[in-house]
């Protein structure tokens, strides 16, 4: 039996077919994903002080999560929150298209199509790049390319690989990652069940043989990778996020560990603490 | 090289039989360092945690970036093999 990929990932136009605005399968499901994202928020944002009901539970939970773990642990507790709001919309969003990849009947995860991975990495690029030239002006990019502390014969190797992991391995990973991950995740789950389909059928018929035993196996370890898939699907999201919000927390702080230093001083002089206890990280304590 | 893969066609391996064994090599091939280094990452962040529990946090932020890097080494294998 052989199987051929692209039946799993190509869909024929439904909408308007052959103009740039071609409607299929895929962009149906992204805007499907869309719309679950606005109406979590929609169901979320009642406005009530005291959260009620499990929508508005949910997201606030998840609301508070990305900006406290993600984005000011991350970024920082001054400019952490001012990008909460761009990390939480990249999560769910990621989050609800990935989930279509186990929801029954559906079982596509939007994100295994380049597109959509490259046009967020593609937004996540241009903002880190902004913030980087707003927040340090020019010396964002000598910093970048000629990282300082280093004597200078090195600059002649360093510099070209500044650029290529700055301006092009970033974002081409960034997509890469979240792609690969749901194609092979998509591959996987298809091919078990496809081998459950295959081995039960013939047993049905009254072929008994070794299908009788590798039936079920097969079924077994595909509802086991369905949990499985779940698992990814949450880190996925979680890690596209984290590494937009280091990105960006790159940008505003400057290249290298010395954001940590600058950090920790401006949380001391802010408190008044004595030398001993800056050592502690200042997101742990808000 | 050219060698091996003639005498692979004499035996009754034809060009697309070579090619799939390479994109399974491929992958195989990839997915050996990262495999190394993701379970040195996770062996860490285990004993930081267990070490300092009140920093598991953190420790858990920096095991997903240092987890999310080496990852993507095998995934790009695992995107090559479909490209090659």
């Amino acid at each position: 039996m052989e199987l051929d990929v692209n039946h799993l990932f190509f869909w024929d136009p439904i909408l308007f077919e052959g103009t740039p605005f071609s409607f299929n399968r895929v962009t149906l499901l992204m805007v499907v994903a869309g719309l679950l994202c606005l109406a979590f928020f929609k169901a979320g944002a009642k406005g009530r002080l005291v959260p009620k009901g499990f929508f508005q539970n949910a997201a606030e939970q998840g609301y508070t999560f990305v900006r406290n773990q993600i984005a000011v642990d991350v970024i920082g507790p001054k400019d952490g929150p001012k990008y909460a709001p761009y990390l939480a919309s990249l999560f769910f969003f990621i989050f609800f298209c990935n989930l279509l990849e186990i929801v029954p009947g559906i079982n596509f995860p939007v994100t295994s199509r380049m597109a959509v991975p490259a046009a967020l990495s593609l937004l996540t690029y241009v903002i880190f790049v902004f913030v980087g030239f707003k927040k340090q002006g020019l010396r964002f990019l000598k910093d970048t390319l000629f990282p300082p502390g280093v004597p200078k014969p090195v600059y002649l190797l360093l510099t070209p690989i500044e650029i290529a992991s700055v301006f092009i391995i970033r974002p081409l990973t960034l997509a890469i990652r979240l792609l690969a991950n749901m194609m092979a995740g998509h591959v996987l789950l298809t091919i078990f069940f496809l081998f459950t389909h295959d081995f039960i059928w013939p047993w049905q018929e009254g072929g008994l043989g070794i299908s009788a035993v590798l039936g079920p196996v097969t079924f077994v370890v595909a509802c086991g990778l369905l949990v499985f898939e779940m698992l990814v699907i949450s880190i996925q999201a979680y890690i596209f996020t984290l590494l937009t919000a280091f990105y960006i927390a790159e940008s505003i702080h400057g290249h290298g560990d010395h954001a940590d230093t600058s950090e920790h001083e401006a949380h001391q002089v802010e408190t008044q603490r004595p030398l001993t206890e800056g050592i502690e990280a200042p997101a742990t304590a808000a | 090289m050219t060698d091996l893969i003639t005498l692979a066609q004499e035996g009754g391996l034809t060009d697309e039989g070579v090619a799939t064994i390479g994109k399974g090599l491929v992958y195989g091939l990839a997915a050996i360092g990262p495999g190394i280094g993701v379970g040195l990452v996770f062996s860490s962040a285990i004993e930081a945690m267990a070490r300092q529990p009140e920093t598991a946090g953190e420790t858990r932020t920096t095991m997903f970036l240092g987890f999310a890097l080496i990852e993507a080494l095998a995934l790009i294998g695992f995107v090559l093999s479909f490209i090659i």
